[in-house]
């Protein structure tokens, strides 16, 4: 080909690619059209709506909504909800993912399917199994009873139904990141005298930070967004069981609409802080990544000595 | 390197880590599940099929997966066009609007569900000028529709997205050169390749949203027998004290959610075969 046609390789390639392209120019135009319009339908608007109701009795009324001490009330609920089942998966999400990923044993697969589950339980039924658990008529209701414990329609329910919907995030980021990374840097830390501990601590996570940390944002997100399965075990009493979800349902249905909206935006803005989390977690893991391949090809292909002058380029 | 891989694995904490986990994944998930199952027990054959034929439950039953499944098929198509353009073509802003797709796994579904319905009541920006053409989409099964739309727009976008973005375009342009339409293409090259992907999101949508509650119980109106979720009639069970009827109507939707979390398995394992082959 290019001992025949020497002169012009930028022609022949620019004629077939403008004869390609030029009937479809109005595809792509119409199809992205379509997309953003389907995107701003379904996904933009709905948003926009939650800051524009939430504002609109004015910045003054927005602040004395959130102010409001059963609002107060319900933010310092949420946060404990939080504080709590973050922590716990964690260390779960860690100690199955250090289990899954370094170790080949029998029934692996079941067992990643198992932690998975609570995703596709109903949020209603996560409430409900824990009703049916330490509810009055539940299976510990009775010895609660006696001892004067209060599970459901308290704190503890609350916190037991927020772990259960966010049990699998952690484990889930991680589980990929360490199969994917292999035990080879462990080995040798292993080999060179380093206990569990310190394998996990200086050579495990230093590796998997990012993906770790958009686990525990991801958790974090959840925990404090959780309605379904919070309003099954809460009971509803105000300033005492209410989680921010909740007090937003509360306020919408006794017609307090723009108050509702307005602790509503909070917890829009907690989305639209862990999206843009996630953005950044995803450039960082991406760019640590292609650093490490970088090396590896440096290391593979050429001696050691060689990567000085490689820096240069 | 067959010697190395069969070496004894020289990393310490297997048994910690492993017992952890499975005393972790019982406590919290796996007995508080059978709890709902053994409940179930206590039933009779007979009443247990009572509670689960009752006219309004079948109703509620029919509801939900009947506007699940439209919800799912709507996001198939939308999904595969907006991952495409995602890919494909050049778009001002186009990592923000990526990044946005995810908002309905981020967003509280109680959130969601009061900022759709202020969207479409009748008195909402796009549910005032539907109302004059004679839709009412608010407290309406239209309602639930639209809100079970907004939380299962990621699932399709993200399962196919990676997928065209590992697409050999050779395939496309091979296509092109021996005379095949844009149409044909389309039809013959590319939907076959994604068609595993876009199955598996649409049945990650459908599972996702047969069991939602925050975001539909606003705009559905919550109607018995008309717009009335299945979620919703487990609650309206639990606060009237009837725990076995709701034990009963929840063990059929979780029978579902299994028998569907196995389809998505099995479908993930297909979609990874298959882009393994795509790149081998």
């Amino acid at each position: 080909m290019s001992a025949v046609l020497p002169a012009s390789p930028a022609a022949s390639i620019a004629a077939p690619a403008r004869a390609r392209r030029e009937p479809l120019t109005w595809v792509p135009l119409l199809l992205t059209g379509l997309a953003l319009a389907y995107l701003a339908l379904v996904l933009f608007l709905p948003l926009a709506i939650v800051f524009i109701e939430a504002l609109r009795k004015g910045f003054s009324f927005y602040l004395s909504a959130l102010a409001e001490p059963d609002a107060l009330e319900a933010i310092k609920l949420t946060l404990i909800a939080a504080a709590i089942s973050v922590p716990l998966n964690l260390v779960f999400g860690v100690s199955a993912a250090w289990a899954i990923a370094k170790f080949e044993f029998r029934g692996k697969a079941l067992l990643i399917t198992l932690i998975d589950l609570p995703f596709s339980v109903s949020p209603v039924i996560a409430g409900l199994i824990f009703v049916l658990m330490f509810g009055r008529m539940g299976w510990f209701g009775p010895w609660l009873g006696e001892h004067d414990l209060k599970i459901i329609f308290a704190v503890p329910g609350i916190v037991l139904a927020t772990v259960f919907v966010t049990f699998p995030f952690v484990a889930r980021e991680l589980i990929p990141l360490m199969q994917a990374q292999g035990r080879d840097e462990e080995e040798a830390a292993a080999l060179l005298g380093a206990s569990g501990w310190q394998t996990l601590w200086r050579v495990t996570l230093p590796n998997v930070k990012w993906g770790l940390l958009y686990g525990v944002i991801l958790t974090n997100a959840r925990a404090m967004g959780e309605f379904g399965a919070v309003s099954v075990v809460s009971g509803h009493i105000r300033g005492e069981t209410n989680t921010l979800p909740l007090h937003i349902e509360i306020l919408y249905n006794e017609y307090n609409f723009t108050a509702s909206y307005a602790c509503a935006s909070v917890l829009a803005l907690l989305a639209l802080l862990t999206l843009v989390a996630k953005v950044v977690v995803e450039a960082r893991q991406h760019a640590a990544m292609n650093a490490a391949l970088a090396e590896a090809r440096d290391l593979g292909t050429e001696p050691v000595p060689a990567r000085a002058p490689a820096k240069d380029k | 390197m067959v010697l190395l891989q069969r070496r004894r694995n020289v990393l310490p904490g297997f048994g910690p880590a492993l017992g952890f986990t499975l005393l972790y994944l019982g406590l919290i998930v796996l007995i508080p599940l059978s709890a709902a199952f053994a409940k179930t027990f206590t039933l009779t054959w007979e009443s247990f099929w009572l509670t689960v034929t009752h006219p309004r439950v079948l109703a509620a039953f029919r509801l939900s997966f009947g506007v699940s499944l439209l919800a799912a098929a709507i996001n198939a198509v939308f999904g595969l066009l907006v991952a495409w353009v995602l890919v494909r073509y050049p778009l001002p802003g186009k990592r923000v609007i990526d990044a946005l797709v995810d908002l309905p796994f981020a967003l509280p579904t109680a959130v969601a569900g009061i900022a759709l319905t202020a969207v479409y009541s009748t008195k909402g920006v796009l549910g005032a000028p539907l109302a004059e053409l004679g839709i009412k989409v608010a407290f309406t099964p239209l309602g639930v529709l639209m809100a079970l739309i907004f939380i299962g727009l990621p699932f399709v976008v993200r399962t196919v997205q990676p997928v065209l973005e590992d697409m050999d375009r050779g395939y496309e342009e091979a296509a092109h050169s021996l005379g095949a339409t844009p149409l044909q293409t389309f039809t013959r090259v590319i939907f076959p390749t994604v068609l595993p992907a876009l199955i598996t999101g649409f049945t990650l949508a459908f599972a996702r949203a047969l069991g939602e509650y925050g975001s539909v119980v606003f705009i559905s109106g919550n109607m018995p027998m008309i717009s009335e979720i299945v979620p919703l009639i487990i609650i309206t069970k639990l606060e009237q004290y009837d725990y076995t009827g709701a034990t009963a109507v929840a063990v059929v939707m979780l029978v579902a959610s299994f028998i569907l979390l196995l389809v998505i398995n099995l479908l993930q394992w297909w979609v990874r075969k298959r882009r393994a082959e795509d790149r081998g």
